[in-house]
């Protein structure tokens, strides 16, 4: 059960009121990160944001892989090779300009693309440096993420969740809420919203009640201040007051709480009626209710922010999801985790699949794209020249009157570069030693076989690093031949000590080796963890686990997956501790055979991949 | 209308590391690492508005110095011979160049112009937005999402201070000195070593703990959007006295002492803590210098390595496995033990 399927359906209130107010000030209130699935209720909620906005008012929908020159703006192709000239193509965003976008299946969006749309709810233009254009566009927009997402981890970017007001639970369908606002009262509300002000000390309360419930962006307290001028607007009050801050602390704060505040300790000197107040919060605190609007209402005004600040925090705590305790007792585990996937990140940025990193010459076959903007430029020096000898009739050719614009030939012909996709290296670290009984091997021999066959049909590469007497051998460099692995592991010779830290390092030289060329390595180690050869190679079991433990601290640290499978008979703690110190499953396989190895790790770095 | 430099609430060591910048421009730039919501670009841009004008050669592609004209830029040369000469010059405000992921690498480099070639058949060099950059800043938000070819076009014109464009027949090369100012998240990846040691200074921000600095960010941009002409009218005079305080600085630092004792504890830092290269001693040695111009001592003092050390150093540092601690805290270990405890 995670937090997000533990929380309760938002009140179908909130969801209209999310609407109208959305459709008031979408550019300033950044949008609104729906989750939902795909059904009729969620068709019903977006039918009535598109309901409010003012008629005329562009939408768009960004589908999840769209490419930059769609997303930004480029060259327009057609335009482009008839007018004999660059002509320039609105992006998406900029064609939205005063509207709002839809992101379909944002849950899945990358962190470049994520970082696009930011930059453009930051700005609000589109910087355009493509294709040799450079323009700025103005695309003052809001969006809606549609986030369909079912686990924690499946969520919305973080930058662009920090810059989208509204996290929307969306679970029940809505009520036709056009009782509630028409159109007309949300155009009304857009004229009087720059004429709307603020009570000094809203400002004061939001900030209070994000910093209460460990909301640490200053966005956050800043949506929160538009979105209570919002609905001030939307009303028709010409400032916004405490209701509004408890409405708009309640929308924007409550689903970015991280923690629940400290029960306020009672106050030494407060007015009679607030000491009703701060016996029944410790109360709203055990039992989570949903909003109620009897919350009592101090008058701002005179008794200071203080108690103001109370009343938003009191309302907004009521309305943090119900599953963020158990979550958070969960814990430091959840997050730890969701660290580990910003991490990923790293790599996962070298993964960004079909992404264009350039240009070559080539032609456009075999699924390769033309890249119209280079293949212009290769052909742009030669016009004149060609023209000319088109002009001149010859006995192959006669004169053409009236021919293309344009005269490109096949020798001009660009194609786009992509990113490839990231692969898998799985990098097996075997334990060769004395203590390693001599059939680890084999077995090892046998599985490296095994993935191979598989990385064949996945395009996946393996390496195999072994260590025995003194140091570590790098036996086979990573590869996806068949043939040239069964040679080079053919002559794997076993015995001798076990410099343990060494196999470890030569790992993770070669698995950053692997990284920086953009793919994913993945560390299998098999050994019994008992290591007796220290790094300077002088034997000494004690030195040797020291730099053991050293070395599977440094794989942790990188980052990187790894699979640690006991080789010993009986389970070792040593094998464990190295496990553990290196961040890495740990599976004790007395008597794995070759299948069965092979099973193991294609599930680790199934699962390593998963996580994308 | 940019926010004003000098409104920005807190944040003092990215601010100072901005500054020391704009007086020095050969430290070589920022790299603002950090939190959500906490104004990076707000700061980086804000700076734009900060910094006083520059004078340049008129015509120039690249706004060259006119003081420095003498060599290497092409566009200077042309004017040059065309007007016998005699470059007039100008003062324009300091470039600011955004570089926006997405770009493509034709309009980072420059390429051939492609509406002049089509039309006019003329095969005429398009500057792109390293040419832009040229004695300016060149800003790239979310630097750790950059595609990988710009990172290494970036890293190869980053130290030679020249971008040589040998494509589509075309051959050219300009200056292309620019302070490389990044911002981004730790959480969206990390930067390559080699990116990482052509910024100069890297500086941590934090969103503020403390809640009356929290309400008055808040609180400063509801005004700033509420009435931008009029807020930055407001700050005006503040944003002046800083800007005098960059020209001053400037104007010092030639005259700043550097003693020999400050530059060998520079140096012991930098090998106490193992850094790689001698990039860090220089940057630190400059940082500490420009600092010293900035705060109007005539003399590299310790206090000033004290303040330069962790931005200078805590980014080349080498990830040490025993050692669980921050780059940040390690220099001022290293430091407590070279100078004794502030």
């Amino acid at each position: 059960m995670n937090a997000a399927q533990a929380a309760p359906a938002e009140p179908s209130q909130d969801a209209a009121l999310v609407a109208a107010l959305f459709a008031v000030d979408p550019a300033g209130l950044g949008g609104v990160a729906l989750r939902a699935s795909a059904d009729p209720g969620r068709d019903q909620w977006l039918a009535l944001v598109k309901a409010l906005l003012p008629a005329g008012v562009p939408l768009r929908r960004i589908p999840l892989h769209i490419s930059d020159s769609a997303l930004l703006g480029g060259l327009d192709l057609a335009a482009t090779l008839q007018a004999g000239r660059p002509v320039s193509q609105r992006g998406v965003l900029a064609q939205a300009d005063g509207g709002v976008v839809m992101l379909a299946m944002a849950e899945r969006l990358s962190a470049a693309t994520a970082a696009r749309l930011a930059a453009v709810l930051d700005c609000g233009e589109v910087l355009l440096e493509r294709d040799g254009l450079a323009l700025r566009q103005p695309a003052r927009l809001g969006m809606v993420a549609l986030d369909e997402g079912q686990e924690d981890e499946e969520q919305l970017p973080a930058a662009l969740l920090d810059r989208l007001a509204f996290h929307l639970h969306l679970q029940s369908g809505i009520p036709d809420s056009s009782v509630y606002w028409s159109r007309a009262d949300i155009e009304a509300a857009r004229l009087r919203l720059p004429n709307t002000g603020i009570d000094a000390q809203i400002v004061q309360a939001l900030c209070a009640t994000a910093q209460a419930l460990g909301v640490a962006s200053l966005r956050a307290p800043l949506l929160a201040l538009r979105v209570a001028r919002t609905a001030a607007a939307l009303v028709g009050e010409a400032i916004a007051s405490a209701d509004h801050a408890t409405l708009a602390a309640r929308l924007v704060l409550a689903p970015r709480a991280t923690r629940l505040p400290p029960p306020p300790p009672p106050p030494p000197d407060t007015p009679p009626e607030d000491a009703d107040d701060s016996t029944q919060a410790p109360d709203d605190m055990s039992e989570p209710e949903p909003p109620q609007d009897a919350s009592p209402e101090p008058e701002a005004g005179s008794e200071g922010y203080q108690a103001l600040a109370e009343t938003v925090l009191a309302a907004t705590q009521a309305a943090v999801p119900a599953g963020l305790l158990a979550a958070l007792q969960v814990g430091q585990a959840s997050r730890a985790r969701a660290q580990t996937a910003g991490r990923a990140g790293a790599v996962r940025k070298n993964q960004n699949r079909g992404r264009p990193i350039g240009a070559r010459r080539g032609e456009p076959r075999q699924g390769a794209r033309l890249n119209v903007l280079e293949t212009l430029r290769a052909a742009a020096p030669w016009q004149t020249l060609r023209r000319r000898t088109r002009a001149e009739p010859s006995f192959a050719r006669p004169a053409l009157v009236g021919g293309p614009r344009i005269e490109v030939r096949r020798d001009d012909f660009h194609v786009t570069k992509f990113k490839q996709n990231s692969q898998t290296t799985t990098i097996f670290v075997v334990d060769a030693s004395g203590s390693s009984a001599l059939n680890r091997l084999a077995e090892a021999k046998g599985a490296v076989e095994l993935l191979l066959a598989d990385c064949y049909v996945r395009r996946d590469q393996v390496a195999v690093i072994a260590f025995r007497d003194k140091q570590a051998e790098l036996l086979l460099p990573p590869t996806r031949s068949l043939p040239r692995a069964k040679r080079s592991l053919a002559g794997l010779p076993g015995g001798g000590g076990t410099p343990l830290a060494s196999g470890l390092d030569a790992a993770l030289t070669l698995a950053q080796q692997v990284q920086r060329r953009g793919d994913t390595p993945v560390i299998v180690l098999l050994t019994d963890g008992r290591g007796n050869i220290a790094r300077s190679g002088a034997p000494g079991r004690v030195q040797a686990n020291a730099d053991a433990i050293e070395a599977a601290r440094q794989i942790k640290n990188a980052g990187l997956t790894a699979l640690l499978l006991d080789t010993s008979p009986q389970a070792q703690a040593m094998a464990q501790t190295l496990a553990q110190a290196m961040g890495a499953h740990y599976l004790p396989l007395p008597h794995a055979g070759a299948r069965q190895l092979s099973q193991a790790v294609k599930a680790a770095t199934g699962a390593s991949q998963h996580g994308y | 209308m940019t926010f004003p430099f000098s409104a920005i609430v807190g944040q003092d060591e990215m601010k100072l590391a901005m500054l020391v910048c704009a007086v020095d421009s050969s430290i070589g730039g920022v790299l603002v690492f950090g939190d959500r919501g906490t104004g990076k670009s707000t700061a980086v841009r804000a700076l734009a508005g900060l910094l006083p004008k520059m004078r340049a050669v008129v015509g120039c592609r690249y706004a060259c110095d006119p003081a420095k004209a003498g060599g290497g830029c092409d566009s200077c040369a042309g004017l040059r011979s065309g007007s016998g000469g005699r470059l007039r010059s100008h003062l324009i405000p300091v470039p600011v160049v955004d570089l926006p992921l997405g770009a493509t690498e034709d309009r980072v480099v420059g390429a051939l112009d492609l509406e002049r070639a089509l039309t006019q058949g003329v095969k005429a060099f398009e500057p792109g937005l390293l040419a832009r950059a040229n004695r300016g800043f060149l800003y790239i938000d979310e630097v750790n999402l950059l595609e990988d070819h710009l990172v290494d076009l970036l890293i190869d014109v980053a130290a030679s201070g020249e971008n040589v464009v040998e494509r589509e027949g075309l051959s050219v090369r300009h200056p292309a000195r620019f302070v490389l100012v990044g911002s981004g998240n730790p959480e969206e990846g990390e930067l390559r070593p080699q990116l990482l040691d052509r910024f100069g200074l890297s500086v941590e921000v934090r969103t503020p703990e403390d809640l009356a600095a929290r309400v008055e960010v808040v609180r400063r941009r509801d005004a700033y959007e509420q009435d931008p002409a009029g807020f930055v009218l407001q700050w005006q005079r503040e944003e002046n006295r800083t800007r005098k305080r960059i020209l001053l600085g400037r104007s010092r630092l030639s005259q700043v002492e550097v003693p020999q004792p400050a530059r060998e504890r520079a140096s012991q830092l930098c090998m106490a803590l193992g850094t790689d290269g001698l990039r860090g001693d220089l940057t630190l040695m400059r940082t500490a210098r420009a600092l010293a111009a900035l705060q109007g001592d005539s003399c590299v003092a310790d206090s000033h390595l004290r303040q330069a050390a962790a931005p200078s150093l805590r980014h080349r540092l080498r990830r040490n496995p025993l050692d669980d601690a921050g780059s940040t805290v390690r220099v001022q270990r290293a430091l407590t033990e070279l100078m004794g405890s502030a």
